[in-house]
């Protein structure tokens, strides 16, 4: 039997970056609110101390911060056709688990998407005519304009400290800053972190073929802050061990380092750990939600009533908590009807890894932060014209290696066997002087009718749920995408001096064992139409009023950048409404 | 407990949830910070001692495996002296040895290479099939050139190397094992071994971070981040902190 907890006036499904920002502005608001978050709480204390956070082998290579594929997974496959199979240990993608989030072991690359991408369709039919974009995408815009997500934007820079150099101040084009970024309000918050030998060495080459480069914004401090909520972090150290990693230095943005100190000792928040939500209820009608349903590490099942329910798991999960609680029509490529697990993405990343004199040059790989980095934005959206190369989309590209990690970062040149005395020679010659970027080019995906999410018929979770299913594969559009933009950053590389170079394009199918990033995208997306969209332009359900989904899985397609962002910007914003509008009159925000 | 949500499968959940230490329970978070004193998880640290996983049969085989991965040179020492194989002995042992936190449920049904590893064994499992496998092979002399009744680690570097060579390429038949994807999972064992840190036993003396440059487990470079093309001046130094700082053994 289920135990029934006192009715609150909000819960929050996860307690990720999403989730804290939704329960600060809730709580500040006077709520109640609770939050339920599957994985345990973490801190740098316990977790990751600089006496051991170093650790290669136990975060990334045994995943350590991660959800366990035995606690849940998903299956995949290309096709329609073939049959779905379960993810046995992680490869494409890492999902997260705990108190934090992604947020405690991303790079803390801190992007705003352009003003175009969120006015994608109607932008590139009226630049290229309707009959440029292939038939299957299904690309729509956000119902959300750039304006609109502006001061979300600039909150969540604030909260996190962001250091970077502006390239667009209120319409004035600065030098330094990337030139084709939307207007932004004010500078960030603090200067850009100095960058390392090769950053700035592939800088120097951009700029002599032309290109505008700039540092890449990041939420590794360059200095210490104290953010608006009070909350203070040190500078970073370049430790290398970023990514995969928590941060022992307290200098990384993450809920733990810029507002759980405060939400947590608010009175009115309350938060459990380790605590599964596995359904959301509804009542008779279907079109209110009464709650959540979860169940403790003991196995008991408990109830949290409540008159708002937010859902801000990971992007999948957010989708598999709607499917599992018949939430919204599902989506059926086959008829193109329903809206749940429509609009899948993930990404289209390639590298480059360059091969230099060891005699010239000493790059030290291991000195860096995760977000460090010097970038280029000649490449994404739509900031170039696309009719000459018969593709849509881009991305920005750069010199953004993060470490010089042994297990992980020790290149050889392409030729070279995979192991001997020739592979051991080889490592010893270049790991000082090879440049390995890991996402160096940062290419969209955009959305197609044979990419989506549905409930696996055969594999089962440990509670006996069904899996969700990934049907998702590479089309034409973004493997010419991506083999254009590797082409431009290899040029790049050869500015610089590198004597060899291997180009590592993406290539089709799609392999769930190869690793791109976490940024996985839509399943649960806002829009202006329910035929065609989950969620409202206020990440509210167009079903059940009293829910919203916040997260990723609310973007349409996904666009050349690092999502958290864009997801922390929608977070705030969802906020907003609720707090102006919602709270005065309950109901849906946008009548359909 | 209702909707199909069954007790003893929470349970299990209950049970993995443990993986890392300490006071693994649901709790509740309310009014501060959550924080009791000696709740950290420092990594194991592998001492020495008697094979943990390995048999006295598969020892030199795996030995011998492993300085063929990474021959020993005049600055640098072979897999086998750098510790490889009691890391690996320690980790088949461990977590990842038993495939721990893995996602295990059947059917397991062979598909795509796009759809990642479908095997029901763990990765003991497999090393101990495949090693029996190895030594099978080499005793009944099946490789071309390859002479009856020798062990693998009996044989000559060049045969060991074409023995490798075929696992690689998938052409030697390992009786049920898939050679191919064992070669690929040893190769990168023995190398993570090689370069993690220390304490999980390989990378002996930081041998292998002494061979590339790297400083290991130092946290600080503010001082280093501006100065560039600069060789940088101070030894590694691991985790489990470096041989001249040790204290004495008390």
């Amino acid at each position: 039997m289920a135990r029934r907890l006192p009715r609150k006036d909000v819960v929050i499904v996860g307690l990720g970056w999403t989730g804290s920002i939704l329960a600060n502005e809730l709580t500040d608001a006077g709520l109640e609110v609770a939050a339920i978050e599957r994985g345990p709480w973490r801190a740098a204390a316990t977790d990751y101390p600089p006496n051991w956070a170093q650790d290669e082998l136990r975060y990334r290579i045994r995943h350590e911060l991660f959800l366990q594929p035995a606690q849940t997974t998903f299956t995949f496959r290309n096709k329609m056709s073939q049959t779905g199979l379960p993810i046995r240990n992680w490869g494409a993608f890492m999902p997260p688990n705990g108190v934090g989030g992604g947020g405690v072991h991303w790079n803390a690359e801190t992007w705003r998407f352009l003003p175009t991408d969120f006015v994608l369709r109607t932008h590139l039919t009226q630049r290229y005519g309707a009959r440029f974009l292939p038939a299957d995408m299904t690309i729509q815009d956000w119902g959300v304009t750039y304006a609109e997500l502006e001061p979300h934007y600039d909150r969540f820079e604030y909260l996190c400290g962001t250091c970077g150099q502006a390239g667009n101040l209120q319409g004035q084009i600065l030098e330094g800053g990337n030139p084709f970024e939307g207007p932004r309000s004010r500078a960030y918050p603090n200067p850009p972190q100095p960058q390392p030998f090769s950053h700035t060495l592939f800088a120097q080459a951009a700029r002599t073929l032309g290109y505008r480069p700039f540092p890449q914004p990041s939420g590794n401090l360059s200095r210490e802050y104290r953010n608006p909520l009070g909350v203070r972090q040190g500078p970073c150290s370049y430790c290398g061990f970023c990514e995969w990693f928590g941060c022992g230095n307290y200098s990384k943005a993450s809920p733990q380092t810029t507002i759980l100190p405060v939400l947590v000792r608010k009175a009115n928040f309350v938060a459990r750990d380790r605590c599964e939500v596995t359904r959301i209820n509804l009542d008779p009608s279907g079109r209110r939600a009464t709650g959540v349903t979860f169940v403790d590490t003991s196995g008991q099942e408990w109830e949290q009533p409540a008159d708002l329910v937010l859902v801000c798991a990971y992007t999948i999960f957010n989708v598999q908590l709607l499917m599992l609680s018949n939430i919204g029509q599902r989506y059926d490529p086959v008829a193109n009807r329903g809206v749940i697990g429509r609009n899948f993405t993930h990404q289209t990343i390639s590298d480059v890894v360059s091969f230099f004199d060891p005699k010239k040059f000493i790059f030290n790989p291991f000195i860096a932060s995760g977000a460090i980095g010097m970038c280029i934005d000649e490449f994404n959206g739509d900031n170039f014209d696309h009719g000459p190369h018969g593709f849509v989309g881009g991305g920005y590209m750069g010199q953004v290696q993060t470490n010089g990690r042994p297990i992980e970062t020790t290149p050889v040149p392409p030729g070279t066997p995979k192991w001997g005395a020739k592979w051991k020679q080889a490592v010893k010659e270049n790991y000082l002087s090879a440049t390995k970027p890991g996402t160096g080019v940062h290419g969209s995906m955009y959305s197609y009718r044979d990419v989506y999410l549905d409930l696996d018929p055969t594999y089962k979770d440990r509670f006996g749920r069904p899996l969700v299913r990934i049907t998702m594969d590479f089309h034409d559009n973004e493997l010419k995408q991506n083999r254009f933009l590797t082409d431009r950053f290899a040029e790049i590389f050869q500015a610089m001096g590198a004597r060899q170079m291997d180009k590592q394009y993406r290539r089709a199918p799609y392999d769930i064992g190869d690793y791109q990033t976490t940024h996985l995208c839509g399943g649960a997306i806002m829009g202006t139409d329910p035929k065609t969209s989950a969620l409202n332009r206020y990440l509210q359900s167009w079903d059940v009023p009293n829910l919203f989904v916040i997260g990723a899985s609310a973007f349409p397609q996904n666009a050349g950048y690092n999502p958290t962002g864009t997801v922390a910007a929608l977070a705030y914003w969802s906020a907003e409404a609720i707090r102006t509008r919602y709270l005065k009159s309950p109901g849906p925000l946008v009548h359909a | 407990m209702s909707d199909g949500i069954r007790r003893r499968d929470v349970l299990t959940g209950a049970a993995l949830a443990l993986v890392g230490g300490a006071a693994a329970r649901a709790g509740v978070i309310k009014g501060e910070l959550p924080w009791r004193p000696d709740t950290a998880s420092p990594p194991p640290r592998v001492e020495p001692g008697p094979w943990q996983f390995f048999t006295p049969e598969e020892l030199p085989t795996i030995e011998a495996l492993a300085d063929r991965i990474i021959p020993p040179d005049s600055q640098t020492p072979g897999g086998k002296d750098a510790g490889c194989v009691v890391f690996l002995d320690r980790q088949l042992a461990g977590a990842y040895g038993s495939a721990e936190g893995l996602y295990e449920r059947g059917p397991f049904i062979q598909g795509a290479e796009q759809q990642g590893p479908q095997s029901s064994k763990t990765p003991a499992q497999t090393y101990r099939a495949a090693l029996q496998a190895i030594d099978q092979y080499c005793r009944e002399g099946r490789g071309s050139g390859m002479p009856r009744g020798k062990h693998f680690a009996e044989l000559a570097p060049e045969q060991q190397d074409e023995m490798l060579h075929g696992l690689e390429g998938g052409t030697v038949d390992m009786s049920g094992v898939d050679a191919k994807q064992f070669f690929t999972t040893l190769l990168k064992d023995i190398q993570d071994g090689f370069f993690a840190d220390p304490i999980y036993g390989g990378n002996r003396d930081m041998c292998a971070w002494k061979m590339i440059g790297f400083p290991g487990a130092r946290y600080d470079y503010r001082d280093w981040v501006s100065r560039h093309n600069e060789r940088y001046p101070l030894p590694p130094v691991s985790i489990g902190g470096r041989a001249d700082w040790t204290p004495r053994q008390r």
